[in-house]
């Protein structure tokens, strides 16, 4: 690892993308906030109106855009708004944190807590905990690794395009490596 | 005026998508008849120096099957993208990864030590493994490296269409090649099957609950299979929903749920995950430890849900892996 690496893993802080139900949890979190409860400021809070709503793909497209960790906050059992959202939620998530160990990645980078509109108080517990956790684990960034991977492909470019320049042929643009995110476009 | 020129190429496949094309049977003569094969290597015997010569952009088109895992199969994707106009991605394995692609769960070194020292079949007492380069009688004859990480062909290169399939169907390719011949090609990027789910066209629709309610998983060779019944309504994973029809079900017409080889539909990133949120959500338990008792009876997520996309996926591979 070169000293810019390290200085950035140094800088590193847990980033945490948190999906919060709009009847329990986000306005829980409204709460602690106007109950001036302090926090640790390492979530970004993503207001659905159910957890329910929380399709898997979510999580994992946060983590592979280089969230370290998922926090899914929902209402407590038999009191879902929509009934039965946060059970679905519960059932995905258990699959989800099943399947991640065999992607390579930590189960306890994504949590699941049921927390009522009256628990101010927990919201700043569980992300408290939650950061704690994923300073423990350390970063988990995707988005380099991605970007690791397709080096191997970077030789055979430089190989075609130095082909190229010795015969006086354009260089053929599509030759280039696409990332995953070019790719998706 | 001359005949358009095509060319057919293979990567990591089995080789099924080579049968496909032959499979078009008596309609292939009419293919045949209306362009110029430049290159087919496993029908057919032309050099990669005959495409090398060719004028860039001179093909116009390469159906291109199998997934890109070795540095040969890269260079080739590469030189056929340049000399052609359209580069297909054709079957699962270019479009997704494919079967190939579950190979991204595990490193170069696991691979390459089970394959030539640890599989049941092999006897290699000197562990001897292919060399990139080797001396003989003063010849250096090389080959191809292997690549840590499977890909799908829009993960290397430029791709204009997709056929989707594990084989593409004969009907799914005839189309392709007569969008091409006769120039009515949709958006670039298109995957050139229907854009709607599998249960769309499936003969068991009739009998898909409105409301899926699972107890319990089965798979197929435990239980007595319906012929008639939706598969999901039998506690069996189909990948219908989540899955792109156009193969007109012939799986489950043969009374075997879908594996999903067709790929997801446009609006989906992640068919695996969409797959794993329609089956769970709709388990009828709402304990934790009665829902995990469930669930058990899916003993492969990621084999199944990723059966052909694992490659494509959000997360492409095991993320823990090493790359050197």
């Amino acid at each position: 690892m070169n000293d810019a690496a390290q200085t950035a893993d140094a800088a590193w802080t847990p980033r945490i993308v948190a999906f919060f139900c709009n009847w329990c949890t986000y306005t829980a979190a409204d709460l602690a906030g106007v109950s001036r409860m302090k926090y640790a400021p390492n979530v970004r809070i993503i207001r659905l109106m159910c957890s329910g709503r929380v399709d898997p793909q979510f999580v994992m497209d946060a983590l592979a855009k280089g969230a370290d960790g998922v926090l899914i906050g929902g209402c407590h059992p038999n009191d879902c708004h929509y009934v039965e959202g946060n059970y679905k939620c519960l059932r995905r998530y258990q699959m989800l944190r099943r399947m991640l160990p065999e992607l390579g990645i930590e189960p306890e980078r994504v949590r699941l807590e049921w927390i009522s509109a009256a628990e101010g108080e927990k919201v700043k517990r569980v992300i408290n905990e939650m950061v704690d956790q994923i300073q423990k684990l350390g970063p988990l960034g995707l988005p380099k690794k991605f970007e690791l991977w397709d080096r191997e492909m970077e030789h055979l470019a430089h190989q075609v395009q130095a082909a190229d320049a010795a015969q006086g042929t354009p260089t053929c643009t599509h030759g280039q490596t696409q990332t995953m995110e070019t790719a998706h476009a | 005026m001359p005949k358009p020129k095509v060319a057919f190429y293979w990567c990591a496949s089995c080789g099924g998508c080579e049968e496909t094309v032959v499979d078009l049977a008596e309609d292939i003569l009419g293919v045949v008849e209306k362009v110029d094969i430049v290159l087919w290597p496993v029908a057919m015997d032309f050099k990669y120096k005959d495409i090398q010569a060719m004028p860039d952009k001179s093909i116009l088109a390469t159906l291109l099957n199998g997934a890109i895992r070795s540095t040969e199969q890269e260079e080739m994707a590469h030189l056929l993208r340049r000399k052609s106009q359209y580069m297909i991605a054709y079957g699962a394995c270019a479009h997704l990864g494919g079967i190939p692609g579950l190979a991204n769960q595990f490193s170069r070194e696991q691979l390459l030590k089970f394959v030539y020292e640890d599989a049941p079949s092999v006897v290699n007492d000197q562990k001897t493994r292919p060399q990139p380069k080797f001396t003989d009688q003063g010849r250096e004859p090389t080959l191809p490296l292997l690549h840590h990480v499977v890909r799908a062909l829009d993960q290397v290169v430029e791709v204009d269409y997709y056929v989707p399939g594990c084989p593409p169907t004969p009907k799914v390719t005839k189309a392709a090649m007569t969008a091409l011949l006769e120039n009515r090609l949709p958006p670039k990027g298109t995957v050139l099957a229907p854009d709607v789910a599998l249960c769309d066209e499936c003969p068991r629709k009739p009998t898909k609950p409105t409301n899926l309610s699972f107890t319990e998983f089965k798979r197929p060779h435990q239980v007595q299979l319906d012929p008639e019944k939706c598969f999901l309504a039998q506690g069996i994973v189909c990948m219908g929903p989540a899955t792109r029809s156009g193969c007109e079900a012939a799986c489950t017409a043969g009374n075997m749920p879908c594996t999903g080889c067709f790929g997801p539909t446009s609006r989906v990133h992640d068919q695996g995950l969409k797959i794993l949120s329609s089956l769970c959500a709709n388990l009828v338990p709402k304990d934790p430890a009665e829902i995990a008792k469930v669930l058990e009876g899916i003993p492969d997520p990621v084999g199944t849900f990723y059966r052909y996309g694992l490659a494509r996926s959000l997360v492409r591979r095991r993320v823990d892996l090493p790359v050197e």
